[in-house]
């Protein structure tokens, strides 16, 4: 267990007292990591903002229950995920976008169509200072339900059982949505970050 | 095994879900085939680069919160108590 946080500590007993300002000081100090995390999974700006604030409520309800085990960032994040998640459920579908077009393609003799000569591998890419925004970009265009999964699986880091009761699909069904949204997001950086696709536009210069 | 059978095991590899036979078929074909080899790395290092945007413990600032929505919060946390 981490070393209790002296201002933490403190503000926890302000929050415990219904002391009006600690409450102000935990929305200020939390809300803006919150934000980033409910942007991911709603994919606009107004759905993330109203699940933020879903779950201050929801937070602000159950603070009496908040035993001061975890970090109050750690309990905040795992609220904010809840709401986006009863968010994304009750969200009024758009229709099923197809994400065919970002899956590998085969000839018909099942051989593998790749372009480029792969990548510069993560470690340099994690250098270039572009890379975290095109990856949230890339990771935003996926659709919902494919977007959901690998922000849970891969981010999140839950369990293909803990996603599959978070989601209300069977264990095998998470398995085939986290390939397939992998591999659509691996197709999606391919356009930036192909060695091949690089040369090309040093050439078009 | 051919493309199409790789790419379909090729979670299941990562993940450490195969037996040993089909391991070891996996890995002939990777040997074999250099497009696919590439695929396997770009999709591992797809999930370490989804893992290094979102995960942002020491990642730049989050994200700008409109006053607006901070006191929309408060007043909520208001009508609460009330």
């Amino acid at each position: 267990m981490k070393a209790p946080d002296p201002d933490e500590a403190k503000l926890l007993a302000g929050l415990r007292a219904a002391d009006e300002s600690a409450y102000e000081v935990l929305v200020r100090t939390h809300s803006g990591r919150m934000l980033a995390v409910a942007r991911r999974f709603m994919g606009n700006d107004d759905d993330a903002r109203e699940a933020v604030q879903e779950a201050f409520v929801s937070a602000f309800r159950a603070m009496d229950r908040f035993d001061g085990d975890a970090r109050l960032s750690t309990w905040l994040h795992r609220i904010v995920v809840n709401a986006c998640l009863m968010k994304l459920r009750t969200r009024r579908r758009k229709p099923e976008e197809s994400i065919d077009d970002l899956l590998p393609r085969f000839a018909e003799n099942g051989h593998l169509h790749v372009s480029g000569a792969g990548w510069d591998g993560a470690d340099r890419l994690i250098e270039r200072g572009e890379t975290r925004i095109l990856v949230r970009e890339a990771i935003e265009k996926l659709p919902d339900p494919y977007r959901t999964v690998l922000l849970l699986r891969d981010i999140e880091e839950f369990d293909t059982e803990q996603t599959a009761e978070a989601l209300g699909l069977s264990k095998a069904a998470v398995k085939t949505r986290l390939h397939r949204a992998r591999q659509a997001l691996r197709q999606l950086l391919d356009e930036h970050f192909s060695r091949s696709g690089a040369d090309d536009a040093e050439e078009s210069r | 095994m051919n493309c199409r059978e790789f790419v379909d095991f090729l979670m299941s590899y990562i993940e450490g879900d195969l037996e040993s036979e089909p391991t070891r078929v996996f890995e002939e074909h990777m040997r074999l085939c250099p497009p696919c080899e590439t695929y396997l790395d770009t999709y591992r290092d797809t999930i370490r680069l989804g893992r290094f945007a979102c995960q942002d413990e020491n990642g730049p600032p989050p994200a700008e919160v409109p006053e607006q929505l901070i006191q929309a919060i408060l007043a909520a946390r208001k009508q609460q108590t009330s």
